[in-house]
Parts: structure tokens; sequence; C-alpha cells
């Protein structure tokens, strides 16, 4: 794949549960090695978006593609999705990391892991598991192979889902508010993960409240609000001198706190 | 009599009462799926049709529905009836009435995964019917495991409403020999019989869920 060519490409998405008229024209492309953080007011229509490029829900109007794979189409202002093949492949170009972890709590560690990759990829077990240890010492979380997700804490918990993810060779991974579920002693060693993986260049986009991390971490942010882009930019431009009069007011709701 | 003359019968009568048991289960587990998978399913048509079944097999007798399953190759065939149709029609009805209510265990169970679990499998590519055979039965099975030794101990004793339609198992013997004797004696062994019977069912099940206590969630 041409590196100019974006790894995913939303365009002109809209989404409404009956009235409520959700995402009101969404359009993003994410390039290879970047990071993107999507920051917003909830209710404004952040996860939504989340959801309906990884797939868990459908919207209604736009266009949708994970590089040459054209996922779904817009016609006459009708989204038109590919067939089951066609999401298949694109379930295997990325890799989601959940706000609430939701690993399997009868599987291992380990065969949280391993298993999609085998049974969905149907990729060589010896393979996969060393790769799967691999990932789990990247982690930070090398001896907990054998134990099942209820013996680790939520932050143990958040990394094993990431690991999880990674271990299916995504093209990008997203991420939907990962560390909402966390103590702030917890949510460190996970975002701690997630810097490591943008200094290695992998693709993410990231749904947080942390606008510090986002700062940090992201190459771009994305303002959402009341279900449109209002304002995107480089994490420096946006959060230190936002130039729309809604971006100012949620940036200054959160420093109050 | 002799004691130990008695104990044979009683226990001839034991082995078609296991039989009973074991045939239901092998039959009602299985289709207890199938039936609680209809009547989850999205086709309104057949879960209205499961639910309609369930609540039948469920608000109506057992007995009623071993002699109408009895009856019913006569009345609407015009078949004959012979002795043999007895037994088998005895384990067609526990079959049917026991898979509608292991159905609505399965339903609770199932229903019961959170909604994350089938998101998680989703993303991760698994088709459907991996994610319920690899990442929700197991989970299921575990959740159900304590009303489903309720719901097993309780057909060990509902063995003996074959009784009524005349099928030879412990508690016809029993009554038999009571009647012969003159003694309730042979209702007593019967009795312990029946309480041993569920004190195996018991150690079974609390074996099977020691067994899924290495996770909770």
């Amino acid at each position: 794949m041409s590196d100019n060519k974006p790894l995913v490409k939303l365009e002109n998405v809209h989404k409404s549960y009956g009235d409520n008229h959700v995402l009101r024209g969404i359009s993003l492309a994410v390039n290879p090695g970047e990071v993107v953080a999507i920051i917003g007011a909830s209710g404004g229509g952040k996860s939504t978006l989340l959801r309906c490029t990884t797939l868990l829900e459908r919207f209604d109007a736009g266009s949708l593609a994970y590089g040459d794979l054209q996922v779904a189409t817009d016609k006459d202002g009708t989204a038109v999705y590919g067939d089951k093949n066609v999401l298949h492949e694109a379930k295997l170009r990325f890799g989601l990391v959940f706000q609430n972890y939701n690993l399997f709590p009868h599987y291992t560690v380990i065969k949280n892991l391993i298993d999609a990759p085998i049974v969905v990829q149907k990729r060589d077990k010896d393979d996969v598991e060393a790769q799967a240890r691999q990932l789990l010492e990247r982690m930070g979380l090398a001896g907990n192979e054998n134990k099942v997700p209820c013996e680790l804490s939520g932050g143990q918990q958040q990394r094993v889902s990431i690991a999880r993810a990674l271990c299916m060779n995504p093209d990008v991974l997203f991420f939907d508010e990962p560390t909402s579920a966390l103590d702030p002693e917890l949510t460190q060693e996970v975002l701690k993960v997630i810097r490591d993986l943008a200094s290695q260049h992998m693709t993410m986009v990231i749904v947080t409240h942390e606008m510090a991390f986002a700062r940090d971490v992201a190459d771009r942010i994305i303002f959402i609000d009341q279900g449109v882009i209002v304002e995107e930019g480089s994490a420096e431009q946006l959060i230190n001198n936002p130039q729309h009069k809604r971006t100012r007011a949620f940036l200054s709701r959160y420093e109050q706190g | 009599m002799e004691f130990g003359v008695m104990m044979a019968m009683l226990g001839r009568g034991f082995v078609i009462t296991v039989e009973l048991f074991f045939l239901t289960l092998l039959g009602s587990l299985p289709l207890g799926v199938v039936i609680a998978l209809g009547r989850m399913s999205k086709f309104k048509p057949l879960q209205l049709l499961m639910q309609f079944y369930i609540s039948i097999m469920r608000g109506t007798p057992l007995m009623l529905q071993m002699f109408a399953i009895y009856f019913a190759p006569y009345y609407v065939f015009g078949i004959n009836l012979t002795p043999d149709s007895k037994w088998t029609a005895t384990v067609i009805a526990f079959i049917l009435n026991y898979a509608a209510y292991f159905a609505e265990i399965y339903r609770s169970g199932i229903q019961s995964i959170p909604r994350g679990q089938y998101e998680a499998a989703d993303v991760l590519g698994y088709s459907s019917s991996q994610t319920f055979m690899r990442i929700v039965l197991p989970q299921v099975i575990k959740r159900i495991l304590p009303a489903m030794a309720n719901e097993i101990i309780t057909l060990v004793k509902d063995t003996s409403l074959a009784f009524a339609i005349g099928v030879a198992e412990m508690f016809s013997t029993a009554k038999a020999l009571a009647a012969r004797e003159g003694s309730m004696i042979p209702f007593l062994l019967a009795g312990a019989f029946y309480w041993l019977f569920n004190m195996v069912v018991e150690v079974i099940m609390d074996r099977v869920e020691k067994r899924l206590d290495y996770y909770h969630d």
C-alpha cells in the first residue's frame, strides 16, 4: 500500500437514532503512522463515530474505506455496505480497544490473544503464540500468560486487550475512551503503553477525555460537537490556540474540571 | 417375600428409571438449545411459535402430555398401539417437556452475557457461530449450572410419572410390591433409591461447578 493513501477514510457520514441526528456529515482520513485523537463532550457523537467506523453500527449515509477496500459507498444519500466478505476483510484491518476491555473471562490471558488469530485468521499456532508472548512482554505483562482476566487489575486488563487487538496485526488501532474505567494511577500505565505504540508509528485513532495525553501523543486532534467536526489541527494548535468558540468553551470547561 | 427378591425387582424398575432419565437428557439438552435459539430469533413467526410451544409444555401437566402423545398416533393417523408405544410415548413426552424448561434456562443464560462480549468477538472477526460456540456458550454453561441442577433433580423424581401410563419403572414396581405384600417397605426403599440417585446428581453437578470456578466475571 502506498504511504500517502489513507488507511481509513470516512466521507460525509450521517447517522440518526430515530429523530436524533447524531452524526451530521463527518469526513475523516487517517494516514499511515498517524495518531489522531478525537475529543468532545459526551453525546457529541464521538463514540457513535467510532462504533460506525468499527462496523459495530451502520451509518445511514456516506462512505467508508479501509485502504483499497471500499466498505460502504454512498448511493444517492444512502450508505450501501459491501457483502459479508467485505465486512469480514475490513474487520481484519483494524483493531478496537474498548472502554470496558471486554476480555473473554473464561480464557486465559494468552488464549485471549491467540484465539482469534488462530481461529479467524487461520495462522500457525506456534507463530501466534510467540508473537503473543512478545506482545505481553512489551505491555509489561510477562508472567501473566496463564492467569485469567479476573486475576488482573483494570490497568492490566486494558493492556491485555490492547495486546489482543495488536495480535491480529491490524493496520489501524481504535481506542474508545481506553482509560475512562480506570483509576488515575492505572490510567498512566495504559497511557504509557499507547505512547510507546505511537513512538513506534502505530496508526491509531483515540477517543479520549485525557486532554494532556491527547496533546502529548496525537499528531492531530479533532474536536467533535453536535455531530460535526468543529475544528481540527495539530495538538498544539487546537489545544493551545483554539479558533472556534465551541472548542474554546469545551476546553475551558475541561480546565475547570 | 424375601428382602433380596424385593430389592432385585425394585432394581429392575430402577434400571428403567435410569434409562428414562438419560434418554430424556440426551434428547432434551440439545433440543433445548434449538428451542432457545428459535425463541430468541429475529424471525417473528419462529419466535412466536417457540413461545407458544414453551407455553403449552410448561402450562399443562407432563402426565397429560404423555397420554396425548401416546394416543395421538391412533386418533390422528389410525395407527394401532402396541405395548412398546407406551415406552416410546413416555420418552418423547419427557424430552419435549424438559426441552421447553431447558430452553428457558438457556435463554436466561444467553441473555445475561454482556453485549460487550459479542462486540469484542465481532471486531476480532469471529463469525456468529464461532462467537456462540467459543465465547458465549462456555460462559452460559457456568451461569446456568445451578438452575440446571435444580431441573435435573426434578427430572429424577418426575420419572415416576411414567407409572401413570403403565411403564414398569421403579415407582410402578414399588406400588405393585406394596399392594401384594401389604407393606410400606417397598415405597420406603424406592424413596431411598431416588434420594441416592439425586445425591449422585448433586455430587456430579457440584464437581462441574467447581471445575468452572477458575474464573468469575
